[in-house]
């Protein structure tokens, strides 16, 4: 999950959080700096910036106020339905097993993948930072997962993990098993799978952060704390941590928030059910069976629990940000 | 012994290459493995304690299996089209939109600016019910229009070019128009030459995105002439069409590949662009 399309959205793949706002912007007559503004008539900014903000409105900001309206309604695809439900979707998601299983695979993932993605890619940024020869070449390497497009490595990582595949094979010749993990079949195993390639894929992309966050750590903290006698570990803990602990925070937020968006990695290694009986499919994906099918799609429903993940998404932000906050006492 | 206690630094310096040597078996070695066992020939073993990492017998027959079982050719030139259409549009108009929100003194700006913050706070899962509905309304869907157009243009975008662009000081602009240069000839001439770096990440980004995006195509299209190659690829994996895994192996080779291509070539200005702030 590394970049997607939509960049537009707080995705996993983006640089998006952190961004200086412009000065100025609540004054309520802006005083230009520059002698340009004085000459531009008041239209041209926005003929500049027409398309972007239309494109952005309509397919950014408009679809979520249009969720949350759909999800009390009994809409269908391509038109039909519409007319208001109440909260009868909401009461139905509730009731519904197959929703809070979505759920708790969602959460899982999350639990297991954002530590992974928290703590690898700050060890690999570690390693990767110090430019010893050929370095270029191990930082194209380790980001070449990140590109390479997600359903080909999916289908890599499905025949890695195959009954007889390589990893079963492996492990079955030292000896450490008898007979081949069900990597694929097995629910718990399937999302575990599917979480180690996210995090595989995933490595690359965050060790950047972390690479341009090493930059600002002080390079005599590390000097101190070796002829204190602090060994590699204890200058790890002590010194690179928590002078890249927003770093750390935004990256907690981004990989959660990534994990909660899951839905190729599923679909491409336990098929297009989502695993035994779908019960392995996250929310994305309880989203698009509910709701996009074409005949038997139910688009009101697929909104409430559209709506759902939205708020799972925000209280996952909030909390990690209170958790960081926290750190900060 | 005494050596290796004496040679500290020596001692640091392999530590760290065998590290760097363990993390490259972790994220190439698959790929790697994948490549290999494409190239094999049904003779060559591919699972099993018999299977070998290199080929005995390298072929390139899966390959040609593989553009005969399914219009491969068709998949790529769809991504292609995909990948043209978003990088265009999200070069163009967010670089037009990060120029002005970087200039100051215009009402409106902080209103644009927000709305840019608040379209970033929705991932896309919990939009794509709402967008599927507005794309088929506009009659759209089950087309590369329909694909491309939400996600033709990005926050995102618009604010990794306006922090290049603020980077511009306004000594520069002032000068420039003391010179009588107008809007359009400061922001082509002035504006846009300090804005490269960051627009080679946005280039590169759109373009990976959009090679490597499943979720939203495989809502929007139905027509096989229009599947791209994450689309393609599913569908050869998930039919009875590829008996052979081998032929499955080279599909998705085959979609590694370009990009991989692509990023190598441009990574000396994608490192330079993501070390000078354009990602942060």
């Amino acid at each position: 999950m590394a970049t997607d399309v939509y960049a537009g959205t707080l995705a996993a793949g983006e640089p998006a959080a952190k961004v200086t706002r412009p000065s100025r912007t609540r004054s309520r007559r802006p005083r230009p700096t520059s002698g340009a503004a004085l000459y531009r008539p008041w239209w041209t900014p926005w003929l500049w910036v027409a398309p972007a903000i239309i494109v952005i409105g309509v397919f950014g900001v408009f679809p979520f106020l249009n969720t949350i309206v759909l999800s009390f309604t009994d809409a269908r695809p391509l038109g039909g339905g519409g007319d208001w439900v109440g909260l009868d979707n909401y009461s139905r998601m509730v009731a519904d097993p197959a929703f809070w299983l979505a759920v708790r695979n969602s959460v899982l993932y999350a639990v297991v993948a954002v530590p992974l993605l928290v703590v690898l890619p700050l060890m690999l940024a570690q390693l990767v930072y110090k430019k010893v020869p050929a370095i270029g070449f191990f930082r194209t390497a380790f980001y070449a997962p990140v590109v390479a497009s997600m359903v080909a490595v999916a289908l890599v990582w499905q025949n890695l993990v195959s009954e007889n595949g390589p990893v079963n094979t492996a492990l079955m010749q030292v000896g450490i098993i008898h007979s081949p993990i069900p990597f694929l079949s097995d629910t718990t195993l399937l999302l575990l799978t599917a979480v180690a390639l996210t995090v595989w894929k995933g490595l690359g992309w965050y060790m950047i952060f972390y690479l341009s966050a090493l930059a600002s750590v002080p390079k005599d903290l590390y000097e101190a704390a070796s002829l204190d006698g602090a060994g590699t570990f204890r200058q790890f803990v002590h010194v690179t941590v928590p002078g890249v602990r927003l770093t750390m925070l935004l990256v907690g937020i981004m990989s959660g928030i990534g994990s909660l968006r899951v839905f190729t990695e599923i679909y491409i290694l336990g098929g297009a059910t989502g695993g035994v009986g779908g019960q392995a499919r996250t929310l994305p994906f309880y989203i698009r069976d509910v709701a996009l099918d074409p005949i038997s799609g139910n688009v009101g429903y697929g909104a409430a629990i559209s709506v759902a993940l939205f708020v799972l998404t925000i209280g996952l932000a909030v909390a990690s940000h209170k958790l960081g906050s926290k750190e900060e006492d | 012994m005494t050596w290796w206690r004496t040679h500290g630094r020596t001692r640091a310096l392999v530590t760290r290459y065998v590290l760097l040597l363990v993390v490259l078996a972790i994220s190439v070695g698959p790929l790697l493995w994948q490549f290999f066992s494409s190239l094999k020939g049904p003779q060559d073993a591919l699972y099993g304690s018999s299977a070998t990492f290199f080929p005995a017998n390298p072929t390139f027959a899966a390959y040609q299996t593989v553009f005969e079982q399914v219009p491969m050719g068709m998949y790529i030139r769809n991504s292609l089209i995909m990948c043209l259409l978003t990088v265009f549009s999200q070069v163009v108009f967010p670089t037009l939109a990060g120029y002005m929100l970087s200039r100051q003194g215009w009402r409106g700006r902080g209103v644009f600016y927000w709305v840019l913050i608040i379209s970033m706070m929705f991932p896309f899962e919990s939009i794509m019910v709402s967008l599927y509905t507005q794309i088929t309304d506009l009659g759209l869907d089950d087309s590369f229009i329909g694909v491309w157009l939400p996600g033709a243009i990005a926050a995102v975008n618009v604010l990794i070019t306006r922090a290049a662009f603020s980077a511009v000081p306004n000594e520069v602009e002032d000068a420039a128009m003391l010179d009588g240069a107008g809007e359009v000839r400061r922001f082509w001439k002035i504006y846009l030459p300090a804005a490269r770096g960051a627009m080679v990440v946005v280039v590169i980004n759109s373009f990976i995105a959009a090679w490597d995006d499943f979720l939203w195509p495989f809502i929007v299209l139905r027509s096989e002439e229009l599947y791209t190659l994450s689309l393609g690829l599913s569908r050869l994996a998930s039919s009875s069409l590829s008996y052979d895994p081998r032929v499955t192996m080279a599909g998705s080779i085959i979609a590694i590949v370009p990009i991989l291509v692509l990023f190598v070539a441009l990574q000396r200005y994608f490192f330079k662009g993501v070390e000078s702030g354009a990602v942060k």
